[in-house]
């Protein structure tokens, strides 16, 4: 089936199977490479990317529910928060093997939205859905307070 | 991102190297310099240096989180005084003879050794570069070479100035003296700096950073692998005929081995898609078929007899008889489950058809198993695999197999397609959950014996199936010798003074593809010890950091280190001066030349456990880059944490139980705790940092539950043993 959609602002059509995750539209078709495949059952957050603003599991989120969606990848990430959050990151070298950040990125973006000034307890809550293995959550706690400071001004 | 590599583009990028200074090694071990492009088949460089002044270094370790790009690049910069900001790397190409870890013998990543023995050596690389560009900017400005300073890549002599670019060309014509002088450490700006920015951070945090999983060949098809349901299952036979109805798929060939069934398609979707499709017989014959019970009661079983005797002039009976005479004895028997490694990139690689050979996309962590392995599959010169190394999304030991596993598995695929078209083999994150290569199921049973409040004799018995014994990367002394050091390091080589000290190791027999795993052996050997001590120090009534104290004193240099640790995580922890409602546990290990103590506090509320905090100290040497040892402490502290708290692999019948992470949970931010890291300053030789921060958590958080409750755990995960977590 062909889908149209924005990515990253720029208008797309996709042609693929229907029950085929955007995960691997954006992958394999849009190479868009950036978001990450972790576990392909929303168990890990790899994969997290805004659609109408909303931030959402790539690999459960169906190409065939995604007509006229707006879709923004860890590529087309921009603005200040996302600014903030990527300075915050790079100030308190938050990444190891790095393989989930861009995840982690887009989950923080999406909490700042909402919450610009969230507590230890509002962070564990909104990223307990992006895992780690690297266990860098010291420091993304850190970061997203750091992120939350820098868009205060 | 799409990687090419034809021979076009190869001469193109060949060309534009040429202007550049390379500082590589030759065959006698030596630093040699010459220009980019003059002699690439001769000189694999450590060190670029282009016209515009950038100073490129090329790793001869992979990055998995671990910070080598960093780490390496650091020693360069160090004696260069480059300009931090103009540095990049790059990651070697596969040469054992150039490129070889000098712990090893070949080329690969593993043990936290990639800063201990890459410190002279990258260093050595950066100073003859410095030499040569100072005598290059010496003869060019007719100054004494000693009057030349450097500051940020910037050279300078009386009004004289210049970047390294402008000195390259003059520099190739130079010879490199055998043994460049390496700075005074007095005068190291980058090496001990507090915070030197990653250079691995920026691509990592816009999506740019490449791993093998975004490697795109032109024309390559994409491939999974349907494998046998037990571990040395063999495949009977297979039926495509509902996979050939999925959109996308290409064909499913048997591996020439029949472990399993390549199935390939046109994109990873409909690769996964078909492979549901397919139904496949087996033959268990050789397989792995009991189930986790029967296994452990067969590892328990091994106990009662050991085979071999790990400790040097160490006697049973000896141990026996001191325990006999004891006042009392403090014993545990503990049980320690299989574990996944499960990075957060599922392995993959791509297999690329070469002129002569093959190309190897990935995440690389051992370059010359992966020669080796891949050259037996396709009947090929080991040097006719080339390896190109790209970041990996972590491995924790899983990228390293002796047997180069999943690089074999794509060759084979690739093979079986007909041996020309690139090939991606994909895991998916089922596979590797229930893919094997496992921390392997270990027992211990240990017996303390204690005479006024003093340790007279101990009696401990290992079970557990040996990860290097048969494999080439031990010689044959240590095959002789029936003892795999990763089954018994950590408490055969104990520094804690034990008389009558008896360690019997005993091998089950199992077709479980076993694996080292963040810290190997001493992922049992550590919790093993401290609970172990813990509990002897409370049978002597006596403090558990005096009780450690005085086993480790008047010891040699490294109970002296351990000491340091202990007391050094005692004192910032406040241990003894817990708040109302919090509880601590300590522990102390050597692990890989490194020394860690770490001190647990938890709280218990309404029965379930909350971790609050974890204060680690370490000495691992030379501090190079203190804010990547921290990162690492942290996290393999919360690794370690994960794991203990409620990781394991279970069988039923030989099929693994597990899935994905919905049943193999890993840590999460809600179970993290505070992490306050203290590194011991100190001017011994660098030892490692990735794993040296995991083996003492997991007995630090025990000790701290049995503080809080009074019950010891024994039998691993917690979770599934009684330990409610919050």
């Amino acid at each position: 089936m062909a889908v149209k959609l924005h990515v990253n602002g720029q208008p797309v059509t996709v042609e693929a199977e229907p029950g085929t995750p955007l995960l691997w539209v954006l992958r394999d078709d849009l190479a868009l490479t950036g978001t990450k495949f972790g576990c392909g059952v929303a168990a890990c957050g790899a994969c997290t990317v805004h659609v109408n603003g909303e931030a959402v599991r790539s690999c459960q989120t169906f190409i065939e529910d995604l007509e006229g969606a707006s879709v923004t990848t860890i590529e087309g990430l921009a603005g200040p928060a996302a600014k903030a959050v990527q300075t915050a990151w790079s100030e308190l070298d938050v990444v190891q093997c790095g393989y989930c950040q861009s995840g982690q990125i887009m989950s923080v973006v999406n909490l700042l939205a909402t919450n610009p000034r969230p507590s230890d307890a509002d962070i564990d809550a909104a990223m307990s859905g992006n895992a780690c293995r690297c266990a860098t959550y010291v420091r993304i706690r850190a970061a997203i307070h750091r992120a939350a400071e820098i868009m205060e001004g | 991102m799409t990687t090419r590599t034809d021979r076009r583009t190869f001469l193109k990028s060949a060309v534009a190297a040429s202007a550049a200074l390379v500082i590589g090694l030759r065959p006698d071990g030596r630093f040699a310099v010459a220009a980019a492009g003059a002699a690439p088949t001769t000189l694999n460089p450590f060190v670029r240096i282009t016209a515009d002044g950038t100073v490129e270094v090329v790793l001869k370790h992979f990055e998995m989180g671990q910070g080598t790009t960093t780490g390496l690049t650091t020693l360069v910069a160090e004696e260069l005084d480059a300009d931090w900001q103009r540095v990049t790397t790059d990651f070697a190409p596969a040469d054992a003879e150039r490129y070889k870890n000098l712990a090893f013998g070949a080329q690969g990543t593993g043990g936290s050794t990639a800063i201990a023995n890459s410190y002279l050596q990258y260093r050595k690389a950066g100073a003859a570069a410095r030499e040569v560009l100072v005598k290059a900017a010496a003869e060019t400005w007719g100054v004494a070479a000693d009057t030349i300073t450097i500051d940020n890549s910037v050279m300078r002599s009386g009004t004289h100035q210049a970047h390294f670019g402008e000195m390259i060309a003059k520099a190739a014509t130079l010879e490199a003296s055998s043994e460049p002088k390496l700075k005074d450490p007095t005068f190291f700006r980058l090496i001990g700096k507090d915070r030197l920015a990653r250079k691995d951070t920026p691509a990592k945090i816009n999506g740019t950073a490449t791993y093998a999983l975004d490697v795109k060949i032109d024309g390559m098809v994409h491939a999974v692998i349907l494998r046998s349901p037990r571990f040395g299952g063999k495949v009977q036979a297979f039926d495509v005929t509902a996979a050939k109805a999925v959109p996308g798929f290409i064909d499913a060939k048997a591996l020439p081995n029949k472990a399993g069934v390549a199935v390939f398609a046109k994109n990873t979707w409909a690769a996964i898609k078909a492979r549901e499709a397919l139904t496949a017989t087996w033959d268990f014959f050789e397989a792995e078929s009991r189930s986790t019970a029967d296994l452990v009661k067969h590892h328990l079983e091994l106990l009662d007899k050991p085979q071999h005797q790990a400790v040097k002039g160490g006697d049973q009976s000896a141990a026996e008889a001191a325990l006999a005479g004891a006042d009392s004895v403090v014993d545990g028997e503990f049980v320690f489950p299989l574990l996944a490694h499960a990075p957060m990139e599922p392995l993959n690689c791509i297999v690329e058809k070469t002129e002569k050979g093959v190309r190897i996309h990935d995440g690389c962590q051992f370059p010359s198993a992966v020669q080796f392995a891949v050259s037996r599959v396709l009947s090929i010169a080991p040097a006719d695999v080339e390896v190109h190394t790209v970041y990996a999304g972590g491995s924790f030991g899983r990228r390293a197999t002796p047997t180069a596993d999943y690089q074999s598995e794509a060759a084979m695929a690739f093979a079986v397609l007909g041996g020309k078209t690139a090939v991606k083999l994909v895991w998916t994150r089922e596979d590797d959950i229930r893919g094997g290569y496992y921390r392997p199921i270990v027992a211990h049973r240990v017996r303390v014996g204690l005479k006024d409040g003093k340790i007279v004799g101990w009696d401990h018995r290992i079970a557990g199936k040996p990860i290097l014994l048969d494999t080439a990367f031990v010689n044959e002394d240590v095959k002789k010798s029936g003892i795999d050091p990763t089954t018994v390091e950590g408490v055969a080589d104990t520094h804690y003074a034990i008389p009558a000290l008896s360690v019997g190791v005993s091998y089950p027999d199992t077709p479980l593809p076993v694996l080292w795993w963040r810290s190997v052996g001493h992922t049992h050997t550590a919790y093993v010890m401290e609970s172990i001590i813990d509990m002897a120090a409370k049978a002597a009534k006596a403090d558990p950091v005096a009780f450690r104290l005085a086993l480790l004193e008047g010891g040699g240099k490294d109970a002296t280190r351990l000491s340091g640790v202990l007391k050094l995580a005692a004192e910032k922890a406040g241990w003894g001066k817990a708040a109302e409602g919090r509880h601590q546990g300590i522990a102390v290990h050597k692990s890989f030349d490194t020394y860690a103590a770490e001190v647990v506090e938890i709280s218990v509320s309404a029965g379930k456990v909350r971790i609050e905090k974890v204060t680690c100290a370490v000495d691992c040497g030379v501090a190079v880059n203190p804010d990547v040892i921290r990162a690492q402490m942290e996290g393999g502290i919360g690794y370690g944490l994960g794991a203990v708290m409620r990781n394991e692999i279970t069988l039923v019948n030989g099929e693994v139980q597990q899935s994905n992470f919905t049943d193999y949970e890993p840590l999460r931010i809600t179970d993290m705790p505070r992490v306050e890291v203290h590194i011991v300053p100190s001017a011994e030789p660098p030892t490692g940092v990735g794993e040296p921060g995991l083996p003492p958590v997991g007995p630090a958080l025990a000790n701290a539950i049995y503080a809080a409750t009074g019950t010891r755990v024994q039998r691993l995960p917690m979770a599934a043993n009684g330990v409610t977590f919050a």
